[in-house]
């Protein structure tokens, strides 16, 4: 059974159609992705599955439970990290985090324990307004922990912030994921999304314009992965002998260079060097090109991810 | 109702750690309540004319001396106006419509009650909106019944002796042994305060508007910072959301006000009056002015805005309800138009207190609470605007 389940999904602000027909679930234990330029709709997206904004259109189920402004049940299982740092800035970090357990009805030994898990544990007495960016960040994240939900939703959370306190972040979330909580992840970060995502969707004008694995999304394309080899000695029998690989797609010989066409390049890169090597070519160097989010968006959006 | 309670704790907490908060709330209406005691507390004003009223239902010597005498020896020395009025009824009239500052009421039976020996009573009603003037017509009142005092002693040295003495010699006498009697009570039931509590009053009442700014302000300032989104994320209801807020105010303003009654009480010497009926003023008062900022940050876009707009009805209503300036002698349409002010009513329910009994202060704690009702419906119907994106 899916933990998030939304349909349909819509909603106009004025003129403007932020959200058009959505739809995507999220299984237990899976990382998925949003990707979109600014104001693709992410932020109405998520408002709505977090039952802060009332969807024009279209439901959203949180692990069975119908999703709306006043439905306490199910946001009680929901953890929400905003997009903007949501903090009470006199208040001490831990100060902020027993309002926000009391209102979830979260115990109290949770505080101490989110306050380890991001690392903000010897900080906990500051007040917030002295905390540095990435550890506001940290706390931003922090506050979704604290009820144990079965759906996380992070909007942005890496937004300007340090490599050290972005790694954290992305340790965290792939330990909630691993012990089964579903995450929906937004962010500007492609590799994020790449090292974090189990699936990606990739959202524009607020429509859902395309949906899968990584892999998925690139074969969607008609890109392929692709391995250059630089040789020295016989190219034509390399070039019949790789052929013959199973994940090998296509050769090409381009002067002293191979090309090669291959389903993932990372798994048949060590049986493309042995086959080349065994038959006495020199291997001069290699280069892997694996078409990735980034290529993706670009196909299908006209746009950088990042503006 | 725990989730408001939630909200409100934290909210206070944080006002908690804001000094302007203390400022606004405790240091500026107890520093200038104390600045107008001193400067205007003691004085007539400065050239005011005062319309004073006069019923005379004793007729005998002793009232028409303090007519002809004290009262129209003031009007001719340019200090007061003195109309005669044909009967108390009409006197107290008087004072209602505003036509008249203050008015004595000499009883029926004053001379006969002095020459027999028992205590005088001359009645002042003084208008609730007018201090100074019903100050002065207290003590002129005062500094009369002073007098009787002596020729009563003397009327009772002389039933006693048998012996005729001369008046000049037994007022001396009297002065020497006896301090001047009270002044009769304003039986209406409606006594002006004396000014350092009419002072510590209006200005407490006024920056009560200011101090419960920043609970029902909140609001806008969570949804600037963001955890409104939170707030709204979590499973609360969104009704509890606005409790909260409002909760908070009502809070600081019992808080402040409550510190401010003690304050003045033992730094200025007010007397606020039963603890009971001052009790239910402040509560009554705190509702409406939390009424009143709620609906005006409910019409903001951002707490700065709102907190602008406050301050201008703060100030307006202020004005009109007397919380600076007795609004009497501005005329009819101020004066009714000062019906719509709480702080009219908090401090004409103080006045009632100190003429009467608890149950005195019953019609002003109505009329604000109707006014509360009315504005916190105001503002949680605009409100849902703020907490529905
Ligand atoms: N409260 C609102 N009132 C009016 N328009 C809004 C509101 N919220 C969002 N929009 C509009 O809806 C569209 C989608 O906005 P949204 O914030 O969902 O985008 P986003 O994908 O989160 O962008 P970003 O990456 O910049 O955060 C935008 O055109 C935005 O201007
Ligand atoms: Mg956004």
């Amino acid at each position: 059974m899916s933990v998030l389940s939304c349909s349909g999904l819509s909603r106009r602000f004025g003129d403007v159609q932020a959200v058009d027909d959505v739809s995507f679930s999220i299984a237990e234990g899976e990382t998925y992705g949003l990707l979109g330029p600014n104001g693709a709709g992410k932020t109405t997206t998520i408002s709505m599955i977090t039952g802060v904004l009332e969807p024009d259109a279209g439901e959203v189920v949180v692990a069975g439970q119908p999703m709306s402004t006043s439905a306490i049940a199910a946001k009680r299982l929901v953890g929400y990290v905003p997009q903007e740092l949501a903090l009470y800035p006199d208040l001490t970090g831990r100060e902020n985090l027993r309002f926000f357990a009391s209102l979830y009805g979260a115990a109290r030994a949770r505080v101490d324990h989110v306050l380890d898990v991001v690392g903000l544990a010897d900080r906990a007495g500051d007040l917030a307004r002295e905390y540095s960016g990435g550890m506001k960040r940290r706390l931003n994240v922090a506050i979704g922990l604290l009820h144990e939900p079965r759906l996380l939703v992070l909007d942005e959370p890496t937004a300007g912030v340090d490599p050290q306190s972005r790694n954290q972040i992305m340790d965290n979330v792939r330990a909630l994921a691993a012990e089964g909580m579903a995450i929906l992840y937004t962010t500007h970060y492609m590799e994020e999304a790449e090292r974090l995502c189990d699936r990606v969707g990739v959202i524009d004008s607020g429509r859902l314009i395309a949906e899968g694995t990584r892999r998925e999304l690139v074969e969607q394309l008609g890109e392929r992965d692709r391995i250059s080899l630089l040789l020295d000695g016989d190219l034509a029998h390399a070039a019949t002998m790789l052929g013959g690989i199973r994940d090998v797609k296509s050769v090409a010989v381009h002067g002293h260079g191979l090309e090669l066409v291959v389903d993932d390049a990372r798994e048949c890169l060590p049986v493309v060097l042995s086959a080349v090597t065994s038959n006495g070519v020199v291997v001069r160097s290699v280069e892997v090109n694996e078409p990735n989010l980034e290529t993706v968006f670009l196909h299908l959006t006209g746009k950088a991810l990042r503006e | 109702m725990r989730h408001a309670l939630l909200i409100a704790l934290r909210d206070l907490r944080e006002r908690a750690r804001d000094r302007t908060a203390y400022v606004l709330a405790l240091v500026l209406p107890l520093g200038l309540a104390g600045v107008f005691t001193l400067i205007l507390g003691n004085i007539g004003g400065d050239g005011e004319v005062f319309r004073y009223a006069v019923a005379d239902a004793d007729r005998g010597v002793i009232a028409t001396t303090f007519t002809d005498e004290v009262l129209r020896g003031a009007a001719t020395g340019g200090a007061i106006e003195l109309r005669t009025a044909s009967s108390a009824a009409e006197a107290r009239a008087m004072v209602d419509k505003g036509q008249a500052t203050a008015a004595f009421l000499l009883p029926e039976g004053l001379t006969e009650d002095v020459i027999a020996g028992r205590a005088a009573r001359i009645e002042v009603v003084g208008d609730v909106d007018a201090p100074t003037g019903t100050q002065v017509a207290r003590s002129l009142a005062e500094a009369y019944t002073g007098r009787l005092a002596a020729v009563r002693v003397a009327v009772a040295a002389t039933v006693h002796s048998g012996v005729t003495t001369p008046p000049a010699d037994l007022a001396a006498e009297a002065a020497a042994s006896l301090p001047s009697t009270v002044v009769a009570e304003d039986t209406t039931g409606r006594r002006q305060l004396e000014p350092k509590t009419q002072y510590a009053a209006g200005m407490a009442v006024f920056f009560l508007f200011f101090a419960v700014q920043s609970g029902v302000t909140g609001l806008l300032d969570e949804r600037r910072i963001g955890t409104l989104a939170r707030l709204l994320a979590a499973p609360v209801r969104r009704s509890s959301i606005l409790a909260g807020k409002l909760l908070t105010s009502v809070v600081i303003g019992v808080l402040s006000m409550t510190v401010l009654i003690v304050a003045s009480s033992l730094l200025m010497g007010a007397h606020w009056g039963h603890p009971a009926g001052v009790g239910l003023l402040v509560l009554a008062g705190v509702l409406a002015a939390t009424g009143a900022m709620a609906v005006v940050a409910a019409l903001a876009k951002t707490a700065d805005q709102a907190g602008g707009w406050q301050a201008v009805v703060a100030i307006v209503l202020g004005a009109l309800g007397g919380a600076f300036f007795p609004v009497a002698q501005a005329g009819r349409a101020l004066e009714v138009l000062s019906l719509v002010a709480p702080h009219r009513w908090f401090l004409r329910g103080l006045a009632d207190l100190a003429g009467g009994g608890v149950a005195a202060v019953l019609p002003s704690v109505a009329a604000m609470t109707a006014f509360a009702a009315v504005t916190c419906a105001v503002a949680l119907v605009l409100f849902r605007k703020v907490v529905r994106p």
